[in-house]
């Protein structure tokens, strides 16, 4: 008997596997055309592909840098500097949109009506205007309209607020910083230590304790100490107070904030935070009213009904979104180029104009984004998965 | 005379809840003065408001210069189109109000509401003292037509469906013919030329028509089972979301030039709609992915059960349902996408936000910052908050989402 088998050009495996591999094809094909073209070109004009422009010098200045910087450095460290400018503004920015978006979020939901609305004229503000546009008003229509140094608004401290941006107190660190560093770890071990131990009673016990509130108590109890010890010591505080002068015209000493830095954070978190209000709006929408009712009947007040019933439900809602805001957040941050920032992008900018470097320039810039992406989603993926509902 | 008859109620009849009234006063109390933290809330937010905004209205409506925005109008609606072709941006935007009112009427018949305030923003800006009596006459007409386009909808409801789905589908090529020309009826306006809202406009939408049919194919090869494409569709989708538009704006603008075969060259313009379309597409192919994954299994169980083939199951049963079901996010991709387009002004083009730094640079407008950027502002604003309005009765009126 003759074995029935379909003919292979009606089996949908190798109909699969055909259609794969015409795709496959063409796509190789059209790359290596892409590419075939781009060499040709780089080619002609005697810039092939290759990194060693970044060991090159620079010759630009960069107006902020968290590591030493100047023009006779390579390009490779003034893309390092736009890095961590880009590090740095995300970072604050995500703290302080956290804090905004909330507290927005929270008086988007408040009994009181003129609170209330508020939040909503905010939120449907904010979200209907481009960041670009926002950022630049920001930049030119309030940070650029502060007086002139000279009449500049000094603030007690003194901070001197100007068209220059703000400089106001910092402290310094002295000879005995160092020292206090390791103090500051030992708070640091000491604080997890108590978390660990609280929380363990916690699940022994059933009766959590206030786990943040006391490992927070312990580091900064260990700081002061160590602080007022390292003090009574070595006579030298670890650091210094150090007070912004007014110095022909400019000003020296202190923390100086350009208006770029001011402008660029505080759109981005007045931007960012209309967003995280509705994200956490949502969130503790979701909390059923019947939850709030059941904890409140089982002798629960109002904030703990809120920390042990409500928020625990809430965050897991908010968790995968309040991740994207933040992505967002950090590619936002490269329109501080608009407004004169040297984050990564505007530092790449530079490059590209000064070396006509373009492909370079563009896999570095991509890499180094697409890293910051991978990274904060791989921690929020953790923390969410940590704070996930565990069902039986 | 005034007693009315007792109404009789039936068992069967629901009797609505009765609604709450208040007093001034005690609406007052139960919204501001309820408790007395409340009291005291209600009272700084009071002073803070009254602080910030009686700085803000003076400077509006006393300090301010608006003559910046006024002589430069036409700057911001249009760029340098030649003034001698703008009739070409009207008779675009007339067969938008045609198309528009025409769909009012058919798909919407109920809705009364926003039908009413699309004629009555015409007007008003009809209305407007400081518009050139052409724009004046022209608003007015772009009012009138919508209406007429409603009014043919509603004395034809039936034999007007056909021509709405042509006139629905063609105006995209309309468009972009009508203002970029064709030879010989039309002279060639070459896209250095398009500026302003205009540019702003035509970004957005052609960044979303065109990439619909990408994303769409890049969402089934997410979805799909084959690994190669799966895989490549979810880089490509993965890397373009991990980046910045920026970046890929400044790719689009720098390296796009270096992918083409020597000779052939595209302009500033068309390489920042290529870097637009294939940003959006990564983003439509995950909208479109969220509603791919919404259709349950049974209705691709039951077309396979019906003998269609995959491709059939897909192009009549799955995709139609998904693609319905994604209206609001797209509409939602849309509106983020029309404030994105200010990110060109950064590689140089000249739309709404790149037109306001050249506004800027004119010698007599030195320093009128605050009063251009609030007016770009308040455009972006008053479009985006129009759409989304919008699309929210639209999904109600139309049950969209709701199965």
């Amino acid at each position: 008997m003759k074995e029935t088998t379909i003919p292979f050009w009606r089996d949908e495996r190798v109909l699969q596997w055909i259609a794969q591999i015409i795709f496959l094809i063409v796509v190789v094909a059209s790359g290596a055309y892409l590419y075939h073209n781009m060499m040709t070109a780089l080619a002609q004009r005697g810039l092939l592909p290759s990194f060693h422009f970044l060991k090159l010098t620079a010759g630009f200045d960069i107006g902020e840098h968290l590591i030493p910087y100047s023009r006779n450095d390579t390009y490779g460290r003034a893309l390092l500097v736009g890095i961590l400018n880009t590090i740095e503004v995300s970072f604050l920015g995500i703290i302080f949109a956290t804090i905004l978006g909330i507290i927005i979020g929270v008086m988007r939901l408040s009994q009181n009506w003129l609170l209330n609305k508020i939040a909503s004229v905010y939120i449907e503000i904010i979200r209907n205007v481009p960041l670009l546009v926002l950022l630049v008003f920001w930049y030119t229509g309030v940070f650029l309209q502060f007086p002139r140094l000279k009449e500049a608004k000094i603030l007690p401290g003194p901070t001197y607020v100007s068209n220059r941006g703000v400089a106001m107190p910092w402290g310094k660190p002295t000879e005995t910083w160092h020292i206090y560093l390791y103090v500051l770890a030992l708070g640091l071990i000491l604080a997890a230590i108590v978390w660990w131990r609280l929380t363990l009673i916690g699940k022994r016990t059933g009766r959590m304790p206030l786990v943040t509130v006391w490992s927070t108590l312990t580091f900064l109890g260990v700081a002061l100490l160590g602080w007022i010890g390292i003090t009574l010591i070595y006579h030298q505080a670890p650091l210094a107070l150090d007070r912004p002068e007014l110095k022909g015209l400019r000003t020296v000493g202190g923390l100086e904030l350009t208006p770029e830095f001011l402008a660029l954070l505080s759109g981005l978190v007045f931007y960012t935070a209309a967003f995280i209000a509705e994200v956490v709006r949502a969130g503790i929408q979701s909390v059923s009213k019947g939850q709030v009712e059941a904890a409140r009947a089982l002798g629960l007040n109002g904030f703990q009904t809120l920390r042990l019933v409500v928020f625990p439900q809430a965050l897991r809602v908010i968790v995968p979104p309040m991740t994207s805001q933040y992505l967002n957040l950090t590619k936002n941050s490269s329109l501080a180029v608009f407004i004169g920032f040297p984050d990564l992008y505007s530092v790449a900018g530079t490059i590209h104009n000064q070396t006509g470097r373009a492909v370079e320039v563009t896999i570095l810039m991509m890499a180094v984004y697409l890293s910051f992406s991978l990274m904060t989603s791989v921690f929020m993926n953790w923390y969410n998965k940590k704070i996930r509902l565990v069902e039986r | 005379m005034m007693n009315r008859e007792p109404k009789q109620y039936s068992s069967g009849e629901v009797l609505a809840p009765p609604t709450e009234r208040y007093t001034i006063l005690g609406w007052l109390h139960k919204n501001l003065f309820s408790t007395w933290y409340y009291t005291l809330l209600t009272l700084v937010t009071l002073y803070i408001l009254y602080a910030i905004l009686k700085p803000t209205l003076i400077w509006i409506f006393t300090q301010a210069q608006w003559q910046v925005v006024v002589v430069n109008l036409r700057l911001f609606m249009v760029g340098q189109y030649p003034k001698d072709q703008l009739f070409r941006i009207w008779l675009a935007l007339d067969l938008l109000a045609f198309t528009v009112g025409l769909a009012w009427a058919l798909l919407l018949p109920k809705e009364r509401r926003v039908g009413l305030v699309l004629l009555v923003i015409p007007l008003l800006l009809a209305a407007l003292p400081f518009i050139s009596s052409y724009s004046r006459i022209n608003w007015i007409l772009f009012a009138v037509i919508g209406f007429v386009g409603w009014a043919i909808g509603k004395w034809q409801p039936k034999r007007m469906r056909r021509p709405l789905i042509v006139l629905m589908l063609g105006y995209f090529p309309i468009l972009i013919l009508l203002i970029s020309g064709f030879e010989p009826i039309l002279k060639l306006v070459k896209t250095n030329y398009w500026g302003g809202l205009l540019l702003t406009m035509l970004l957005a939408v052609v960044g979303i028509t065109l990439s619909f049919p990408l994303g769409i194919l890049l969402a089934l090869g997410r979805q799909s089972k084959l690994p190669i494409v799966k895989t490549f569709s979810i880089l490509y989708i993965e890397m373009v979301r991990g980046v910045p538009l920026v970046t890929i704006l400044f790719m689009a603008q720098l390296m796009l030039p270096l992918f083409l075969p020597p000779g052939l060259k595209i302009d500033n313009v068309l390489r920042a709609m290529a870097g637009m379309v294939l940003f959006a597409a990564a983003y439509m192919a995950e909208n479109v992915r969220g509603g791919l994954q919404a259709i349950p299994k049974g209705q691709h169980e039951a077309a396979w059960a019906l003998g269609l083939n995959g491709f059939q199951t897909m192009f009549y049963i799955i995709l139609p349902q998904a693609l319905r079901n994604v209206i609001p996010v797209i509409v939602g991709q849309f509106i983020a996408l029309f404030k994105d387009t200010s990110l060109v002004a950064i590689v140089g083009l000249l739309d709404l936000l790149g037109i306001a730094s050249t506004v800027l640079a004119q010698p007599e407008f030195i320093g009128r910052q605050r009063e251009v950027y609030l007016f770009i502002a308040l455009i972006y604003w008053v479009f985006s908050y129009a759409m989304s309005y919008a699309s929210r009765r639209l999904e109600v009126a139309l049950g969209v989402g709701e199965r």
